[in-house]
């Protein structure tokens, strides 16, 4: 394959918590544009692959490469990789003692180094984007969290990212919550944008995702299409997992 | 090359290590190489040889025997004893009288409640120093000459040199006495917990308390006759303008104590009250529900449970009360930084005296933290 | 429409006053045995010492503008020494002539102490303030610049040297802590060692050993011809004893801090230093600032140990006052002066903490 649409590629990639063989042999490629939505059980090691992409957590075998650069020792590589990437969390980790603004505009000041007034157009272009412009004053602790979880989408566009990492964004909201996520994230996969997500949600992977990715005990068990992967699993265990969740 | 080196996120981070390190340690060295060159111009000799010198300072109490002629190792030997003792019956003293301020200050009884929260206030904001000489001033100037002594006790009598009390003198073979007072207490201790027991498993228990105490009784009695033991009360006397005779506790130790005391108190009676009060409101609620009443539930069910609060803080109070023996050197009890500021004036050996000193304090600390973490795994296991 | 076996109200109940409050303190002073007995005792005690005190402290007291023989003569208070010996108590044995400088630093301390009570100028600016401060205040006690006379630190004494150990001993020692906090958790085990080791040496040993180092074994260990300044060796003891006790305090707000974090500041790409300076340290000091208060207490009460090496604080000044031959030492008077300013700075600064607990409380809960 042409490295240069290659936006992740993972191959035999191994991580051990101690002696607990967590990531074992993953073998992953994901294009430019692409989504890919990775399920399976708890404990299967979907959340440590992909906190691994963005170096959070440190692979030990094999290959990772994100945009043609390869995540090593060398610490330049995971500035890079970070610079690339942008990330989304289950329990959204916003900054408490910062506006909404000032969340979105931080990492662009500090790290960019743009001008505050030109980092807090782009936070309010972003904020607009997630439908919450209105509360960018307000301190995280005063929304509720399908709008923390919007704001923490939007701080993540605000550096820019060419790919976007969530890590089961939904399953820290009340159900009635849930939704509205799940439709910035729509939009935002309309758009083009990479997306690499762990979720439950299969409803999205069904209407969003370009290809599903099945994990269980560490290892890439299943990977196809949405509609071949819901109503034909090729493996015993896949279907044992759609039979539990659907 | 070096950006290879430099960015490499494992060899930064040895680098920067042995770079830490390295300088830490070549700083220790360029003190210790000043100090030996400071030290040879004086004349001093490093190391412990001066411990078997004669000390020819006096020490004004000790716990175990010192005349001046003893050696330094002795001196410093009598004021670690001399500080350990004061530490524990300050400890003991403070942790009792913390209960009862604790439970005066959870009282409803409003002057109880105020007078207990108005003393701690006044004693833990005021530094301990001032504390210590204010009473060391009371002792020594507002207490009156030995011909007017005050007599709270007969036989006691207060004065601005001391405390004088009776001492009791023993002659003969006391060591028997002292064998058949150590198992008199082993003997009646056991049977204090044999008997609960026995009382909780069978609902009935046979009079061992009683026993322990006839048998202790015919122990002791048969040791004094046994050793042709002899007792004299030795009383205080007046003579000439100071007592003469019995026991005393100078009014350096007097104020010592006193000031430690209650200053220690204040503080181990909040740690206790926090204890008490960390217990959930419905275990009380559930001791009443069952018809216990207010002591027993506190006894039986909340301060069992505070214990696993109190006990971590208080550990730390008791290597501070420790700690705070040292400012004896305010008031001019010989504990254990006395006999080394005596030391290093007199010898010159400075790096010793305060390294004994701090390995002292060190030693100490150190059985605490291993008695912590010991408690603190025993209970994380329940 | 209403039978027996159901109920439906037909109009709503007018609000009433609670009945009056039938408890009273006199219930609570006797509600048992052992209260009646407690109150009994506790008002006899009060009714002997209350005279014997208001004797001492007012009536037999000797007032400002008496003399030494006057108060040799009574059984009173001496008020008359503090009032004679104020200037030397409080500034020690400044030269009179240069009073003003002293005077004007404690001043300058007081303010900028009050303008950081409240939280709303808790901002970068104040962290000048306080350096700026510092600095001229040294300027000022000092002198030999700016055309003011040369005042050695031996001549210094009283409120201002306690003020500045204080402030010494807190400013240069938080940034340490901070250090060392950071320093404890980090992963490279050489740093964290190190660190462990600092803290734990630091904490227990007795302040007054450390004050033995400073004083004694630091000038041992310095090159001949280099010598640091007495008053400057005990303010370097008593920063080492605040950085090491303020470490722990920060290093349980740091380990209070969710993980998540220092996660998304990493996934937007925040450097090491940027991630602890504007994410970090902000939040884990304001989740300590009670027990950091706390310790502010415990090392302003702690500057008056360098009374056992020999320098000139509140304390000894005020000691050093009572040696004058021509007052019968009235030692109790003095000692109750010098443990009233501290008292009230030091429960000043506790009510202030709690009140700030309060507010931080309420601000966060939800």
């Amino acid at each position: 394959m042409d490295v240069s649409t290659q936006a992740i590629q993972m191959k035999g990639m191994e991580k051990w918590y101690g002696s607990y063989h967590a990531l074992r042999g993953i073998n992953l490629e994901v294009s430019r544009g692409e989504r890919v939505v990775v399920c399976g059980p708890s404990g299967s090691g979907k959340s440590t692959l992909i906190q691994c992409i963005n170096a959070l957590e440190r692979h030990e075998g094999g290959n990772l490469t994100v945009n043609g650069v390869e995540l090593n020792n060398d610490i330049r590589s995971v500035e890079e990789i970070r610079r690339e990437t942008g990330m989304v969390f289950q329990h959204f980790n916003l900054f408490p003692h910062l506006t909404v603004l000032e969340n979105c505009t931080l990492a662009p000041i500090w790290v960019k180094r743009i001008r505050r007034a030109e980092a807090e157009d782009i936070a309010m272009h972003y904020l607009k984007r997630v439908k919450i412009p209105e509360h960018a004053n307000k301190y995280p602790g005063q929304l509720s969290g399908g709008q923390q979880q919007r704001v923490a989408i939007a701080r993540a566009l605000c550096m820019n990212p060419s790919i976007m990492l969530f890590d089961e964004p939904t399953s820290a909201l009340d159900p009635e919550m849930v939704k509205e996520v799940l439709d910035t994230m729509a939009s935002l996969a309309g758009d083009g944008m990479t997306m690499v997500c762990v979720t439950h949600e299969m409803g999205f992977a069904r209407h969003v995702a370009d290809r599903v990715v099945f994990m269980d005990e560490g290892q890439i068990v299943e990977i196809n299409t949405p509609d071949q992967f819901f109503s034909r699993p090729q493996h015993d265990r896949t279907r044992a997992f759609l039979e539990k969740i659907l | 090359m070096f950006k290879a080196f430099w960015f490499n996120r494992r060899l930064r981070s040895y680098a920067l290590q042995v770079l830490l390190v390295g300088a830490f340690l070549s700083g220790c060295i360029w003190l210790f190489i000043n100090a030996q060159q400071n030290l040879a111009a004086r004349g001093i000799t490093a190391g412990f040889q001066f411990f078997g010198q004669p000390a020819r300072f006096p020490i004004s109490e000790s716990v175990i025997d010192y005349t001046p002629e003893d050696s330094f190792g002795h001196a410093f030997k009598v004021g670690l004893v001399n500080t350990l003792f004061i530490a524990s019956i300050v400890i003991v003293a403070a942790t009792v009288l913390g209960l009862g301020l604790a439970l005066a200050r959870r009282s409803a009884h409003p002057l109880l409640k105020g007078c207990a929260s108005t003393y701690i206030e006044v004693a833990r904001n005021i530094p301990l120093v001032v504390q210590l000489l204010f009473w060391y001033s009371l002792v020594t100037i507002n207490l009156p000459t030995a011909r007017e002594a005050l007599t709270p006790i007969p036989q006691v009598f207060l004065t601005l040199r001391g405390l004088f009390f009776p001492k009791l003198e023993l002659s003969g073979e006391i060591s028997l006495l002292w064998w058949a007072v150590l198992a008199s207490i082993t003997l009646v201790t056991l049977a204090f917990i044999v008997q609960k027991r026995e009382r909780i498993v069978e609902g009935k228990a046979p009079p061992f308390i009683r026993i322990s105490m006839i048998v202790s009784g015919g122990l002791l009695l048969l040791a004094w006759l046994v050793g042709g033991v002899s007792a004299r009360w030795d009383v205080p006397k007046l003579e000439g303008f100071n007592f003469v005779g019995g026991s005393a506790l100078t009014p350096e130790f007097l104020s010592l104590m006193v000031g430690l005391v209650i200053y220690s108190t204040a503080f181990d009676g909040e740690v206790i009250r926090s204890g008490i009060d960390s217990v959930a409101k419905g275990q009380w609620e559930a001791g009443e529900a069952l018809g216990l009443s207010k002591g027993k539930i506190l006894q039986l069910i909340v301060f069992p449970q505070s214990l696993r609060v109190i006990i971590p803080p208080m550990t730390s109070q008791y290597l501070s009360i420790t700690k705070n023996t040292t400012l004896a050197l305010a008031v001019g009890y010989p504990d254990i930084a006395f006999v080394v500021a005596t030391t290093i004036n007199q010898t010159g050996q400075a790096v010793e005296g305060i390294l004994i000193l701090m390995t002292v304090f060190l030693s100490i600390s150190l059985a605490i933290s291993i008695f912590m973490n010991w408690y603190n795994r025993r209970i994380s296991s329940i | 429409m209403n039978s027996e076996a159901n109920f439906v109200t037909l109009h709503p109940m007018d609000v009433r006053k609670p009945p009056l409050l039938r408890r009273s303190v006199l219930r609570d002073l006797f509600s048992s045995a052992g209260s009646s007995v407690a109150t009994v005792l506790l008002a006899a005690v009060f009714l002997y010492a209350l005279p014997k005190a208001i004797n001492w402290v007012f009536i037999s007291s000797v007032w400002p503008g008496g003399s030494g023989e006057l108060c040799r003569a009574t059984n009173g208070a001496c008020w008359a020494f503090l009032w004679d010996k104020l200037r030397q108590i409080l500034f020690g044995i400044y030269p009179p002539s240069e009073q003003w400088r002293p005077i004007t630093v404690t001043i300058l301390i007081l303010v900028m102490g009050l303008v950081t009570l409240p939280p709303r100028y808790w901002r970068r600016w104040l962290l000048g303030l306080w350096l700026s401060g510092f600095v001229v205040s040294i300027i000022l006690m000092r002198g030999g610049a700016m055309g003011l006379a040369y005042v050695p630190t031996t001549d210094w004494g009283g409120l201002p040297v306690t003020l500045l150990l204080a402030i010494c001993s807190l400013g240069m020692g938080f940034p340490c802590a901070v250090a060392l906090a950071l320093g404890r958790r980090a992963e490279a085990p050489a740093v964290r060692y190190l660190c462990i080791t600092i803290i734990e040496v630091v904490r227990g040993v007795p302040l007054v050993s450390l004050l033995f180092v400073a004083s004694i074994l630091l000038p041992l260990m310095l090159p001949q011809g280099m010598s640091i300044d007495k008053l400057l060796r005990a303010g370097i003891a008593l920063t080492i004893f605040s950085a090491a006790y303020l470490a722990e305090i920060i290093r349980g707000g740091l380990q209070s801090l969710p993980k998540g974090q220092v996660e998304a500041a990493k996934a937007l790409s925040l450097s090491w230093a940027q991630t602890i300076l504007l994410i970090i340290l902000p939040q884990a000091i304001r989740s300590v600032i009670p027990p950091l208060t706390n310790t502010a207490i415990v090392l302003i009460k702690n500057t008056s140990l360098v009374l056992i090496v020999g320098l000139y604080d509140l304390l000894s000044s005020a000691r050093a006052a009572l040696t004058d031959p021509n007052w019968p030492t009235p030692y109790t008077e003095t000692y109750l002066f010098i443990a009233g300013i501290y008292f009230v700075i030091c429960f000043g600064l506790s009510r202030y903490s709690n009140w700030i607990e309060m507010m931080l409380r309420a601000r966060n809960g939800r």
